[in-house]
């Protein structure tokens, strides 16, 4: 690994958060992708039986928070909570000067639970019956100033919104709060909670979702040949980050650094990936640079690889542009998590951190067919033992959003 | 509208209310409590404690009302002087 010179100074991870469809906490999340679990289920409740796509991941809050603490946040500000407590405990509750602690906390679809709920309350009963709380629940920023008022955080509160790579962003820009002096401290993640039959006969209706219904643990399968889309999940991932000076003078334990990040976009097709990989592969190179590590660098890639048939193979394509012949293996957390959407970004780059600590590479669940076209070096079957200083995560959005993040040890 | 409600027990369901809305213990719901300054109740959870009021009651408390009720027990003497029975 190369110092870095290009881009900007790493920034040091010191604490992690993560609520998913694998358990309640970062150590059940390691712990599920390392067995290969998955935290898929069919949706069998009433309201979901007409949909063409019954699938989704979903995550148990049951006690997680104070009933009247509940009830005035939305699902997603909940799980974003949560996760935050989890990571801000973890970094060892830092005393911060306010002024200089930011939160930057990403959600690709926001409160959408609650709009779902209030528009219903609002035919039943009349607009007298609205909530007062409804709009700061649906309100996309809602996750990051839930967070921001639980630790205080005045040094500004934000939340980019793009898609399925507004995780991978919102610690993109909490990098640059740090580089560029705005705070000493960045609580920043992505949270999502829009398991509901109307997001998922959207997401149908684009013929996005695997219909896999008689094999959900199965149904999440990207880069095998018997792939036939994404499954919805929700939960919520966060990070400390912080300059390594800070995180030094007060002593605190670093998992690892965030070295670069890159940034681009198709100007393709709304939703539809560029099939060439192009922009995601500029992303990739951009992240690359930024960190001031190269291609032959890279000891594993956390791969944002849905399980959709076309999504699947323009990644491979941009990981081989932009890593010419460097080929590392290549794991992907959604085969058994689900599609995080907005806190998918967070959550993998998460995975990146502990794959990179434990020098093990957790393997692909349900790559049992792997389609030639798909170009990688999947680890498959079981976890790759790995000594390696330094991962990419990437993440793309609908909307043509390509997000790549370098994770260091 | 149904009987009026005696005080005692117009208290009793408001304690009730913001148990149930704010998660506010019991005894903390005297007539010469604040609803911002002792019960720390923001002005959205105070919407919610005037519709539950309104539904509990049958009362309307409108919105110039709520601009003088600013303890449990001018909340109390509003209902119970709006003729407030069992909605």
């Amino acid at each position: 690994m190369t110092a870095p010179t290009a881009g900007g100074a790493p920034v040091a991870i010191t604490g992690l958060g993560a609520l998913t469809p694998l358990g309640p906490d970062v150590a059940s999340f390691e712990q599920g992708l390392l067995e290969g679990r998955s935290g898929v289920r069919l949706l069998d409740e009433p309201e979901f039986a007409e949909l063409p796509a019954r699938l989704a991941a979903t995550v148990d809050l049951t006690d997680r928070l104070e009933r009247v603490e509940a009830r005035t946040l939305d699902r997603v500000q909940q799980v974003a909570l949560v996760a935050a407590r989890e990571a801000w405990a973890d970094a060892g509750v830092p005393e911060v000067d306010p002024t200089r602690l930011a939160v930057v906390i990403g959600s690709g679809i926001g409160g959408a639970l609650t709009l779902l709920k209030q528009d219903q309350v609002l035919r039943d009963g009349g607009p007298r019956r609205v909530s007062p709380h409804l709009i700061p629940m649906l309100m996309p920023n809602g996750p990051a100033a839930t967070v921001g008022l639980e630790i205080g955080a005045r040094a500004g509160v934000h939340c980019p919104v793009s898609a399925c790579a507004s995780g991978a962003e919102a610690l993109a820009m909490a990098m640059e709060l740090l580089r560029s002096g705005r705070a000493d401290v960045v609580v920043a993640g992505g949270a999502e909670a829009c398991v509901h039959p109307l997001p998922l006969a959207g997401f149908a209706q684009m013929r996005a979702l695997s219909t896999r219904h008689d094999d959900p643990e199965g149904a999440s399968r990207p880069y095998d040949k018997g792939r036939d889309g994404f499954v919805l999940g929700e939960g919520s991932g966060v990070m400390v980050l912080e300059t390594v000076e800070h995180a030094a003078a007060r002593g605190a334990r670093v998992h690892g650094h965030l070295a670069g990040a890159g940034l681009a976009s198709d100007a393709h097709h709304v939703t539809a990936p560029d099939p060439t990989g192009a922009g995601a592969a500029r992303s990739i190179v951009a992240a690359l640079r930024d960190a001031g590590v190269g291609p032959q660098d890279v000891g594993h890639v956390d791969a944002h690889a849905t399980s959709t048939p076309l999504g699947d193979l323009a990644e491979a394509r941009a990981l081989n542009t932009a890593l010419g012949d460097h080929r590392p293996p290549v794991t992907a957390p959604k085969s058994c998590t689900g599609h995080l959407l907005g806190a998918a970004g967070a959550v993998e780059a998460i995975a990146a951190v502990l794959a990179i600590k434990s020098g093990v590479i957790p393997a692909i669940r349900n790559l049992s067919d792997p389609d030639d076209e798909a170009d990688v070096d999947a680890v498959r079957t079981v976890a790759r033992k790995h000594v390696h200083d330094v991962a990419l995560s990437t993440s793309f959005g609908f909307g043509g959003h390509d997000v790549s993040l370098v994770l260091t040890r | 509208m149904t009987a009026a409600v005696d005080r005692p027990s117009l208290l009793a369901g408001l304690a009730e209310v913001l148990h149930e809305v704010a998660g506010t213990p019991a005894e903390k719901v005297v007539p010469e409590a604040g609803f911002e300054a002792d019960l720390d109740i923001d002005s959205l959870t105070m919407v919610e404690v005037v519709v539950a009021c309104e539904e509990k009651w049958g009362v309307r408390i409108p919105d110039e009302a709520l601009e003088g009720m600013r303890t449990v027990g001018d909340a109390v003497d509003f209902i119970a002087t709006a003729g407030g029975g069992a909605a």
